[in-house]
């Protein structure tokens, strides 16, 4: 087998040292009836060309984004992402090393950890940010039970443009904590009354900007009202890329902000993995889930870095811990970084505005289409049509000629009741050609 | 000595020390300032055309001030980064015995086959009837860790290894709740040898932890599960192999223990890759385990991510997965996403967006396609193997503290045979480095003093199994032989000598600031 080094006379010869003369004396501790005499029941060892041409019919059966016009969002994003990120993150030193234990020999690691940190902190305007969770649905979860620690109430209120999926995580996590999750009615034109949910039971409100349904929300006067009752407002962005045009949240008030970053460097993959990005004002760091990067000096006096505070985490506090989380997001953290290292300030805001543009022009465009219309004001590079008859049907019609058209909103939350409603996303990778497939196909499906 | 161009061949006596260099780098170990020292507001390295004019939407909350990143063109990106990752270490540079992580080796096809445009550029949410191979897929997978843990399901969405002990332990809290013994049972055991997210995960979702003791031998004895067994009891969470390295005996005692007093068994599975091919959980009695598949089934660490934690279940737990899940319907895979789908199944929610970690599956099912089920099971002979050659070549010098049991895929040593060396288990690690190894997990398990848990994997030849014993033997002599100063102040040789970890925590700087203008001193 072309992994494993050791050869039959190794294996005799290192019995030999260890003083057994089966390999089955190591496994004495297992029952003898529970020890398998036999391989289990699956296919045996298979070569490299092999592998490459089963998992290759497999691939061969799904539609890649980029083989046609995709205009699909709703919390994940089709970005060109350079050839640099993907060539960087290969290389052993950083795709196989380990959680920078041991920080001498773990700089490399520790030092884009520590760039990643800045620059979700400058992006989100907050004060600290850590080295990410899992994605940015389970870093809201994780940003709601912060929140009940640091208030000491245990109450969230949901706006209705939080991502149904996101709503859930919370829900999900609340539910089996004991605390109380109030969600408001989707608001798929963002004229939701939050402010009157919340009350001096409430530890946190939770506000997506752009919301699901893709509507740029001003989080000023939720903030306001959430901080005069002693609330925190935790806000939640699910396309990074939007921090480059519009006001960051941290701007807004935002105590915590929490997002995905799949985004920047980060393929689809089919849901993950992706990267979940935690920012939150220095005064909360004590309560952060997750591990901080942090600057210090060696024994000569020159500048390194470390994981620090970790008396807040599993390792060392246990039950006690912020979260139970020790595996994070790294390699997707280094994608993030190194992309978001070539963009640049100046790369980012024009990428930004790229997409804005993209998805002004689809708008318009599908706005023309007769019974259709888009509805919101105010958006970054996604927006939610209204069409005549069920949005599922319209989706996979599309599908059928060749057109991945968007999210069905009634995939997401089916018992909303918004059955005519899709959510389209447009992004750089969009052409002219793709926008008129798009107008055409929907014009011949309706 | 001189060659015939006059050249000496030979270094002279001095040492790199005695020359510190003008640029502070050393040869190919090379300095490197942070991003943020070095880059620039106005720089890119991504050619992108400013659009056409037009009337932006944005309901006037545009950003108004700068964001303060910075950039860098494409060569100096790549030589940032490049010079970054000199400065780590990862298992392709060398051994990384890191015992409970499971450094195994990487395959680069598992690599290949991820980067597939079919598998790493399909959305989440596209319509299923275009991601059909997608999950076929994750349901092949899924099959291969039912049939290799002997369970009847799996919940595949969990993000990492914690995050599936967090899926498990909610669908055993889902049990209870249906039982209508949620108010009563809330007690979750947890032995103190456990990993910290054990006692970490059960807290998150409102159970009190209670330890287990360990015997004198390392392992939990069912006589102590028992005494603590009551109509509180929601479940025990039990490594297995345990992270002392042995294979807890009474296992199937423990499980039929807990069953009959109506509580679960959790099994952390971090350490399945000892017994992939050996024994099945599900044969063991576990209700639940989750799978590491970046320890078992090779998706590379990343530094510290991405994992990936499906959660195996028992028929007693299976009713309780959480969304969303396959279901296959002849040949059509449907993917059930809200609970008006689910059918039997009681799904107790959701516990992340989307499918889970799709990029890993494909790297695992990769890694066990290549081995299949007979090199899975010689995976897990060999990495058992190196463990106790490891320990047959040290246990003369090291101390065991449980010699009793043979050790399974790690050896553990304690550091009782440092008594009065003057050297701590913090300074051996050090000085491992400077030795050209990646050290051993240090201090953990807890139970153990100053613990030394050393995990070779069998991906490692016998030679470099030799070559690690010889300097490990070294070392130790050296450290009783008194020769402390090799270790208290180690690492010598790595890109950074000892970190000031205490500095860190007690005035964290956790981001880059821009420096502040020195000021006047007439002010």
């Amino acid at each position: 087998m072309r992994y494993l080094p050791l050869s039959d006379a190794d294996r005799t010869a290192m019995l030999a040292r260890i003083g057994v003369t089966d390999i089955d004396a190591l496994f004495a501790d297992i029952p003898a009836d529970k020890l398998l005499k036999a391989p289990v029941d699956l296919p045996r060892r298979k070569g490299e060309l092999e592998v490459e041409r089963q998992l290759g019919r497999l691939a061969a059966k799904n539609v890649s984004a980029s083989s046609v016009p995709f205009f699909v969002g709703a919390g994940a994003y089709k970005h060109h992402v350079p050839a640099t990120v993907d060539h960087l993150i290969q290389r052993s030193e950083f795709l196989t090393s380990y959680t920078p234990y041991q920080p001498e020999i773990a700089q490399g690691t520790l030092q884009y950890l520590f760039e990643f940190q800045t620059q979700v902190a400058l992006l989100t305007g907050m004060e600290v940010a850590n080295a990410s969770m899992y994605d940015g649905s389970t870093g809201t979860g994780e940003a709601v039970l912060m929140a009940h620690r640091v208030t000491k109430r245990r109450k969230a209120v949901l706006s209705g443009g939080l991502h149904p999926h996101y709503a859930e995580v919370v829900r999900t996590l609340s539910h089996m904590a004991g605390d109380t999750v109030v969600t408001a009615p989707a608001s798929p034109l963002a004229d939701e009354d939050l402010i009157a949910r919340i009350d001096g039971e409430t530890s946190c409100v939770v506000v997506q900007n752009p919301d699901v349904f893709g509507n740029i929300r001003d989080l000023r006067p939720i903030a306001a009202a959430a901080q005069a009752k002693g609330a925190l407002l935790i806000a939640v962005f699910t396309e990074a890329v939007s921090l480059g045009l519009i006001e960051s949240p941290g701007a807004m008030g935002a105590d915590i902000v929490v997002g995905e970053g799949q985004s920047i460097g980060n393929a689809l993959n089919f849901g993950g993995p992706y990267v979940g990005l935690f920012a939150a004002k220095q005064k909360y760091v004590r309560q952060m889930p997750g591990r901080l990067c942090g600057e210090t000096v060696d024994a000569e006096g020159q500048r390194g870095f470390v994981l620090t505070l970790s008396t807040r985490e599993q390792h060392i506090r246990r039950d006690k811990a912020t979260s139970n989380i020790c595996t994070n997001s790294g390699l997707c953290c280094l994608a993030f970084t190194i992309h978001m290292t070539l963009l640049g300030e100046a790369g980012l805001k024009r990428l930004a505005r790229i997409n804005h543009a993209n998805a002004v022009k689809l708008a318009d465009a599908l706005a023309g289409v007769k019974g259709v219309s888009v509805l919101n004001k105010a958006f970054f590079n996604e927006f939610t049509l209204r069409v005549p008859g069920k949005a599922a049907d319209v989706v996979e019609k599309l599908a059928g000629k060749g057109v991945l058209g968007g999210v069905p909103y009634s995939r997401l939350a089916p018992e909303a009741g918004l059955d005519d409603l899709i959510l389209v996303a447009s992004t750089e990778v969009n052409s002219d050609d793709d926008r008129a497939a798009f107008v055409a196909a929907l014009k011949e499906v309706l | 000595m001189l060659n015939n161009q006059g050249r000496p061949t030979a270094a002279g006596e001095a040492t790199g020390t005695a020359h510190p260099t003008f640029t502070g780098n050393q040869a190919l170990q090379v300095e490197e300032a942070l991003l943020f020292e070095i880059g620039r507001a106005d720089c890119t390295g991504v050619d992108l055309d400013e659009p056409a004019p037009f009337s932006p939407r944005l309901g006037g909350l545009e950003r108004k001030a700068p964001i303060g990143l910075v950039g860098l063109s494409e060569p100096e990106t790549m030589r940032h980064f490049v010079r970054l990752s000199q400065k780590n270490y990862g298992i392709d540079t060398g051994l990384f015995p890191l015992g409970s992580c499971t450094m195994k080796h990487n395959p680069r096809l598992n690599e290949k086959m991820a980067r597939l445009p079919g598998f790493s550029d399909i959305h989440p949410l596209q319509p299923q009837s275009t991601v059909q191979g997608a999950l076929e897929l994750i349901d092949q997978l899924a099959h291969w860790l039912m049939v290799l843990t002997g369970t009847s399901a799996v919940a595949m969405s969990p993000k990492a290894g914690a995050h599936g002990e967090l899926a498990g332990m909610m669908a055993i809290k889902a049990a209870i709740d249906a039982k209508g013994e949620g108010a009563v049972r809330n007690v979750v055991l947890v032995p103190e040898s456990a990993h910290g997210t054990n006692p970490a995960t059960a807290a998150l979702i409102g159970f009190v932890v209670k330890p287990v003791p360990a015997r004198a031998d390392g392992t939990v004895h069912v006589d102590d599960v028992t005494a603590l067994l009551g109509p509180d009891v929601a479940a025990i969470m039990l490594t297995n192999p345990n992270t002392c390295g042995i294979f807890e005996p009474q296992i199937v005692e423990i499980a039929k223990a807990m069953h009959e007093a109506g509580a679960y068994f959790y099994c952390d599975g971090a350490n399945f890759n000892a017994i992939v091919g050996k024994a099945r959980p599900g044969d063991l009695g576990i209700d639940a385990m989750h799978i590491n598949l970046h320890k078992t089934f090779s998706t590379p660490h990343g530094g510290g991510g991405p994992g990936a934690g499906p959660v195996v279940l028992s028929d007693r737990l299976a009713r309780f997965a959480p969304l969303p899940f396959i279901r296959k319907d002849g040949s059509h895979y449907a993917l059930v996403e809200t609970p008006d789908q689910a059918g039997d199944v009681q799904a107790f929610g959701r516990v992340t967006a989307f499918h889970g970690q799709m990029g890993m599956y494909v790297r695992a099912l990769s890694y066990m396609l290549s081995h299949g089920s007979d090199g899975m099971k010689q995976a897990s002979e060999d990495a058992v193997l190196n463990a106790n050659y490891i320990r047959a070549g040290l246990q003369d010098l090291m101390s065991l503290p449980f010699p009793d049991h043979p050790s399974m895929h790690e050896a553990l040593f304690d550091d009782s045979w440092l008594k009065d060396t003057g050297v701590t288990t913090l300074d051996f690690a050090k000085a491992m480095i400077d030795e050209g190894y990646h050290p051993m997990t240090m201090y953990f398990p807890l139970v153990v003093h100053g613990a030394m848990l050393i995990e070779p994997t069998e991906s490692e030849s016998r030679a470099s199994l030799d070559l690690f014993i010889m300097t490990l033997r070294d070392l130790a002599m050296r450290a009783k032989r008194g020769e402390t100063e090799r270790f208290s102040a180690a690492p010598y040789h790595a890109p950074r000598r000892r970190l000031d970890e205490t500095r860190a925590a007690r005035n964290p700087i956790l981001r880059w600031t821009p420096p502040q203008p020195i000021q006047q001193a007439a002010e």
